[in-house]
This record gives C-alpha cells, structure tokens and sequence, in this order.
C-alpha cells in the first residue's frame, strides 16, 4: 500500500491516538512518536506501529503520532485506518489486517 | 442456556469505552457501526472494532455488532470486519422482512467461508424499528436457525409509527412489544426490550424494566454502564422465586431418578415449560 | 521596714537569683497604654509583620494547606521575604498545591532551599522532580509532621497562618468568614510549636472572636491583608457524586467488601479518602447501613459533603475533622455540635498521647500503584515524577482495622498494579484489600478476610491474578530510568526513612 496523501485517523481522547501519515519525500519511513506514556511503552507503541505498517507494506511515508495512553490494538487500527484514507485503495485487505 | 438480560452499545468510535467496556460484565457487548458512528468516521470505527472483538478481554463476553444496513455503502464492509473478527452475534438494524435476513445469512456464509471460520458459526438478531418489522416480526425470527434474539428500537419505530414516547404506561409501544415478544417465543428466541434514553433517571429506567421484565422480555439494549447493574438486580429472582424453582429441580430430579414421566410437585403436575423456567429462575440467581 | 533584699541571699544563695519587683508594668510596658494594649498585635503590613517576627537567613517559616487551591498566604509570603532579601529558608507547609508553582522562581534565587511538606503537585512537582533543588525535598505524613517537630528536627521559626477571621488579640477560626475553610487542624500544630507565630486574616473582627481555633494565647503577630485566599476556589461546592460509571463500579464493591468484611456493625468508624471512587463508596455505604439499621460512630479525615450528608441523615454520630474538603464540610462545622474540629497531632501523630487513626475501623484510601506486595505508592506517577501527596496515607493505614485501597486496574495504558511500586509510600503490611474494576485482592496475611469475602461471592482474586490482567492489558510496562541524585526523602510517620525519590534521567 502506498501513501499518496495526506490523512488523519483517531482523536486526541483519553485511551485513544491521532495518526497523520503523508506522502514521503524522503523515500524512506519516517515515524515520530509523542505518547503520554513514552518512557514506560514507547518501544511498545513503536513496535507495534512498525509492525502494522508492516503487514500493510508500507514502505515509504511520514507517520506522525500523538498518543493519549491508547491500548495496542487502538493503535493498530488508527494506524491501519490513517494509512488506508491516505492510501490509492479503497478496500481494506482483511487479511493484512490481522 | 444463554442469560440475556443486558446488551450494553458501545460506541464503535469511542477507543476509551471499547478499551474498558467489558469491566461492566454485561451479558452481551454491542459495537455500534450504526447510528453511534458518523459517516467520515465509519472506516475508522470498523477497524477499531476489528481489532476489540480479537482482544483477550472480549473473548469471554458474548460479542454483538450493530453493522450499518445492507442497503448503505458501509453495511458489507462492516460485516466483513465484524465476521473475520470473530463477533458472536450481528446485529441487522431496521430489519423489516425475513428476506433481509435471507440475504444477510448468505452473506455471512460466504465470509465465514473465506476466512476460515465454521459455517454456521456466527449468530444474527433482527432489529425490529418500524411497522413493517413489527407486522413481518415473525417470519423474521424463523427466518433463520442462526437467529437467537429480536430487539425492538423504540425510537424509529415510533417516527415510522407517527407519534413518540409518552412516558407511563406508554400505550403507543404495546403492540410493537407484544408482537416482538410472540415472534420471539415462537421462534423460541430471545426477546429485548427498547433502549432507556435518560442515563440519570435511574426510577424510570427501573419503572420500564419492571413493565419489560412483567411482559417476559429476555434483556434490554442498554446505553449506559450504569444500567448494567441496575438491571441485573432488577432481574434477580425474590428469595422465594429461588426457593421454588429449587423445589421445581428438585422435583423434577427425583422423577428422573425415579423413571417416571411425570413431574409432580405440592399435588401438582410440573410441565416441561416450568421446568426450564425454574432452570433460568436458577440461572439468574447465580448470576446476580 | 521589710529588708528582705538584702536577707534573701544571705539565706540562700538560690533565693539571691529572685529579681526584686520594679514597678506594676516593669515586664508589661504595652497595658500602660491604651493603644499598645489593645492593638500591640496588629501589624500595619506583612513586611512590618515579618520584620517584628525577628526572622533572618536560615530560618524555617511555616504554613497549613486549609484553604487549599484558593491559598494566597503561601506565595504573598515569600514573594514578600524575597523582597525584602531573605535567603535560605527552609518552607514547612502541612501540603504544596498547583497554585504554589511561583515557588519554583523563590527557590531558583535560593530564597527557599529546603522543603518539608506531605505533598507536591503541579510545575513545581515536576522542576522539583527533574533536579530543581540542592537539597531534596522531605516529604512526611500529616501525623508525620507533628512528630518531627516533637522530636525537634522541623524547628519552625515562624508560623504564618492564614485564617478566615480573628480579632485584635488573635482568637481566630477558619469556619466563620467570606474565607471559611472550616477545620484549622494543620494550622493548630504549627501553633502549637512554632516560635513566632502570625495570622493572616482579611476579617478582623470585634473582641472576643470565638469559636476559638487559634487561641490569642500562642498569637504574637496579625496583619491584615487583602488576599489571604480566593474564596471561589477554597470552599467548593460539595463534589457531586461521581457519575463515571467505573468509578461507580469500584466504589460499589467497596461497600461490598465492607458489608462482609466483619467490620460492618452497629456503632463501627469509618473513613474515607478525597478521591473520586472512595468518597462515592460513602453512598453506597449508606443503603447498606439504612437496611441494616447501622449506625456509624464516627468519620474521620478529610471531610467532604457525603459523609455531612450521612451525619445530617443520623446515620454517622460524629464527625472528626482535621480538614474540611468542601463547603458543606465547612457549613457543618460551623452548625452541627456533633462535628468536631481536631489537629493533626490529636488526628494521625504517632506520639500524641492518642490519635484518632487508632479507633477507625474501616478506612478507603486511594493509590497511584499497588506492587504484588500491596505496598503503596501515591506520591509519584508512573513516569517517575512527583504528583501527589502522603496526606494521612500511612497514619491511617498503619492504624485501621480495615484498610481497603480503590483504583481502576489501568488509568488509560497505565497500570496501577505493579511488580514494584515506583516510590514505597505506606507499607504492604498496613493494607488488607485492594478493589479494583477487573476485580478485589486480599492481603494474604488475612486469610479469615478472604474468605469471608468469597462466601459473599465477591470476585475475590489473586494480586498476582490482577497484575496479569493489567499487562494482558497494556503490555509490561519499560522499567523507569533514575539518575543516582535522590530529589526527595520519604519519611515514614515515625520519621524514618522508607524510600527515597530519584531524579529521573530524560
């Protein structure tokens, strides 16, 4: 999957993230990561973001997150949500999903 | 036997209740795709509610999702993620005749068997919200074997019907109840009552669950935590009710011991139908 | 004639110490004159008021945490000691809140360099917490705090004591007043012990002022000055009752666990902490206690509206207050005989001649994290930074029959429930039940608790049990990383040390 524009997914809610992707001029994956809880799970939340931009097999972009203390699996399904509004598809591949 | 008494909507939006939810023990959790999500946001809310059904923490409640219509643009996509999420039950809103459900079932045969999952594994319930679902009720709750509970939705029903709420005895709700709660007992499904919109006004909830528990409904759709357990007391059986229906077991073990085919209890004959009730009597009692 | 003067020391030499009388007003020169004798107190400014206290560098000045948000006493006074030059005091407050963060621009220029207080909070927590101060900040219980000064390591130089009114000669209460805070129990002490001691009061009222909180007897200087404190944000409302429905869930089983602790009989104590959870258990104590004809004796702390609420119903005799949280408190305490005003020494102090704490049945606290051994931590957050208070935390704990901490399993991806606490505050052995949403843990050390409460069929489950479910949950959290610089000693209420507060290492 490719990021061809700008997206925004999630809010800035107790529990919950907001994820900005936007195309990379850079060529390369560019994460940044501001979390509530960044010295007890910032690897965690790292992780778990490379991990889903992974199954989703994006490669090049800019992800920016703020996280508010959102469980794992908020954070895969912001991610995978920003990802899939800035994407050229329409159709969630459920199987990249998991 | 499956307790129903509370189905608690959650938002599918909401990331903080999905992430705590389930501390409320009710006896179904419902992901709402439906009314609680706004259209920009329905993508989003599918996914946060993909990744809750396969969270540990929501493995041991029975899982609902409200998915949007078939007729909308997200309705297909929402029944995707919630069947290859693993939901226990799908929940069709505005269903007003058993081809809908028709049409979901081969739906959902087809998913289950893209992904894997049994066929068969994944349950329906209707949501009756106008005329037509009330007067097609039945045929809706035979439609299918995976049917296992009809809810009616108060509040579009009463638009379709012209009139609202009145508060009370609410006359204009009566009919729409009685026909939901036949079709449930012919379907031998389970029957829910309408959602109790004022979350602070706890007499009057408990005033509606009184009418809903007297009329024989199963459970009630819930929009707050709080309900939960304002509910499942009102729910609980008397100390006495729970002393009969043991007697009732009791009895009912004794001629089983016995071999005879006949239950009898204080001179009385205990028909099969008693029997179960007494089971749930018991059912509700241990769970409260 | 009586030659006494010379015969004294010929019969003893001790009797020749006597000082021979002078005149009716050699010592008291002031009653000679009608001005001095009446208004001899009054100071025209703080800056005349700080003067005449005979403060200099290195001494240690005093102030009580009554009128909590809204106090204007502690910044009025140092931005005024700065002025006038002052340098290396020691500030001993009963507590710190957020309004106290200009403090941070004082203790950069060194006018404060040493802290004793139960609390820290706000901008000032976190500088304090990232290195601020040469020397750490000593942080004590409220019980804590009178035996430091009993055993003379806190020496206070001056008290200034912000009241809600008071007359000339420094008779003054905290419940009557455009500022009533209701109780002056922190304030007592410091009047108690403190060399010099001055009222702060934007009331001064007519001769004799009374209820007597403050006696004019241990008063040497009043100034009257224009914001003591805000009263908007001093005496709140009473906090309506939760309606978060997990707080709700938490609070509920903790009537519970009380209901079948054991403890729950006619003529039991009780009392409860200021947080959200614990003080929405006093209501749902309260249809328990109705339905089974149970009557409290009496409520200590930190009173807030509920437990008024509940004296008002009957259903609590007396109510002890070394602090009130709220306005209702404070209405109370003006009105009801049956509520009583107490001080920190007659509250929580170990080596009073008695302390309240000791006669509480059932206390419900709060925590910021719980380890596997149940001890607590409520003074730093899980980043390792000072956000709260000891209060009255391990006074309570150590004393009361039953000690049950309320906390949400996880606070957002926090987790309450630890291997290890971050900052040991009250010790494992002092708590017996932790009540939590997912679930309740019993100390071990009280098996008979247990098992009482698992015949009530209460979701009774392992510490270890609750820990799993909070790190299925958020993932195991990265241990913390500190540097070796200690920011802050936490005193224990008998004055050791149980633990100490690291810099942490960004």
């Amino acid at each position: 999957m490719r990021v061809i524009k700008e997206a925004i997914a999630g809010t800035l809610e107790s529990s919950d993230l907001l994820v900005k992707v936007a195309p990379s001029d850079t060529g390369r994956l560019d994460i940044v990561i501001q979390s509530e809880v960044i010295k007890q799970f910032g690897k965690q939340i790292k992780r778990v973001v490379t991990d889903t931009l992974d199954k989703l097999s994006v490669s090049e972009g800019s992800i920016v997150i703020e996280d508010k203390g959102a469980l794992d699996c908020v954070i895969r399904a912001r991610v995978q949500a920003a990802v899939l509004r800035g994407s050229d598809s329409d159709e969630a591949d459920w199987g990249k999903l998991s | 036997m499956k307790l129903r008494r509370s189905m608690l909507f959650v938002p599918g939006d909401n990331a903080a209740a999905l992430s705590t939810a389930f501390v409320y023990k009710p006896d179904s959790i419902m992901f709402d795709l439906e009314d609680a999500v706004s259209p920009r946001e329905k993508d989003s809310a599918r996914l946060l509610v993909f990744q809750a059904l396969r969270h540990p923490a929501y493995q041991e409640i029975e899982t609902v999702v409200r998915i949007n219509g078939l007729n909308t643009e997200f309705g297909l996509k929402d029944l995707e993620a919630a069947v290859r999420g693993g939901v226990d039950v799908v929940r069709l809103p505005k269903t007003d005749s058993a081809d809908e459900i028709h049409e979901l079932e081969a739906h959902v045969v087809r998913i289950e068997k893209a992904c894997g999952r049994l066929v068969g594994d994944t349950k329906l319930m209707a949501a009756i919200e106008s005329a037509s679902g009330v007067v097609n009720a039945v045929a809706i709750a035979t439609a299918s074997p995976r049917m296992i509970a009809i809810a009616i939705a108060g509040f579009d029903y009463l638009v379709d019907m012209h009139t609202k709420r009145s508060g009370g005895s609410e006359p204009e709700l009566f009919y729409a109840r009685a026909a939901v709660l036949h079709a449930a007992r012919a379907a031998h499904i389970d029957a829910f009552d309408v959602v109790y919109g004022d979350v602070n006004d706890d007499e009057g909830f408990l005033r509606e669950v009184t009418i809903a528990r007297q009329l024989g409904f199963d459970g009630k759709s819930l929009i707050h935590p709080r309900q939960v357990e304002l509910l499942h007391r009102a729910y609980a059986p008397t100390p006495q009710e729970v002393e009969h229906a043991r007697r009732v077991l009791a009895a009912a073990e004794t001629a089983h011991h016995n071999g005879l085919g006949v239950v009898a209890l204080d001179g009385k004959m205990i028909d099969p139908p008693v029997i179960e009730e007494a089971e749930m009597v018991l059912q509700r009692a241990e769970a409260s | 004639m009586n030659n006494f003067l010379t015969q004294l020391p010929r019969q003893d030499a001790e009797l020749g110490q006597l000082r021979p009388f002078a005149g009716a007003n050699a010592q008291t020169p002031y009653l000679a004159n009608s001005e001095t004798k009446f208004h001899r107190k009054l100071c025209g400014s703080l800056e005349e008021a700080i003067k005449r206290s005979g403060l200099q560098d290195g001494m240690t000045i005093s102030f009580h945490h009554a009128f909590r948000e809204g106090d204007k006493v502690v910044n009025t006074v140092v931005d005024a000691v700065a002025r006038m030059g002052f340098r290396n005091l020691t500030l001993a407050s009963s507590s710190l809140l957020n309004c106290h963060d200009p403090l941070i621009e004082h203790i950069k220029n060194d006018v404060i360099t040493q802290i004793y207080t139960s609390g820290l909070r706000g901008k000032l927590a976190e500088t304090v917490s990232n290195g601020l101060m040469k020397r750490p900040v000593q942080i004590h219980s409220h019980g804590g705090r009178v035996h430091l000064l009993q055993t003379g390591e806190l020496k206070i130089d001056v008290a200034f004591l912000g009241v809600a009114c008071c007359d000339e000669f420094g008779n003054a209460n905290g419940s009557h007043g455009k500022l009533s805070c209701g109780s002056l129990g922190y304030a007592k002490v410091d009047v108690q012990y403190a060399r010099q001691v001055v009222l702060l009061t934007e009331e001064l009222v007519g001769f004799p002022n009374y209820p007597v909180s403050i006696s004019q007897d241990r008063v040497d200087l009043i100034v009257r000055v224009d914001g003591v404190g805000d009263p908007s944000l001093i005496s709140v409302g009473a906090a309506r009752v939760t309606r978060n429905p997990r707080e709700l869930l938490i609070a509920r089983r903790a009537a519970d666990v009380i209901e079948h602790s054991g403890y729950f009989k006619d003529g039991f104590s009780m009392q409860t902490g200021s947080g959200a959870a614990a003080t929405a258990a006093t209501r749902f104590l309260e249809e328990r206690m109705s339905r089974n004809g149970i009557t409290a004796s009496f409520a200590l702390g930190g009173i807030t509206g509920s437990i008024v609420d509940l004296h008002k119903k009957g259903l609590i005799k007396t109510v002890v207050d070394v602090q009130s949280f709220d306005r209702d408190a404070a209405e109370s305490l003006r009105t009801s005989p049956g509520h009583l005003e107490i001080s920190a020494n007659e509250y929580a102090n170990l080596t009073s001649k008695a302390a309240y704490v000791d006669r509480v049945d059932v206390v419900i606290l709060s925590a910021l994290e719980i380890d596997l051994d149940f001890n607590v931590n409520v003074i730093t957050g899980s980043d390792g930074v000072m956000r709260g208070a000891s209060g009255g935390h391990c006074d309570v704990a150590a004393a009361a029959n039953l000690t049950i901490i309320v906390a949400p399993l996880v606070r957002s991806r926090i987790p309450t429930v630890v291997r290890r606490v971050t900052t040991l505050l009250t010790p494992g052995e002092s708590i017996d039940v932790l009540v939590t949403d997912h679930g309740i843990a019993v100390n071990p050390k009280r098996p008979e608790l247990e098992q009482r409460l698992r015949d009530a069929r209460l979701p009774v489950m392992t510490i270890e049990e609750l820990h799993q479910r909070a790190v299925t949950l958020t993932g195991e959290p990265e241990p913390l990383e500190f540097t070796e610089r200690i920011v802050g000693v936490i005193r224990y209420r008998d004055g050791s040390v149980i633990d100490v507060v690291r810099q942490v290492r960004n």
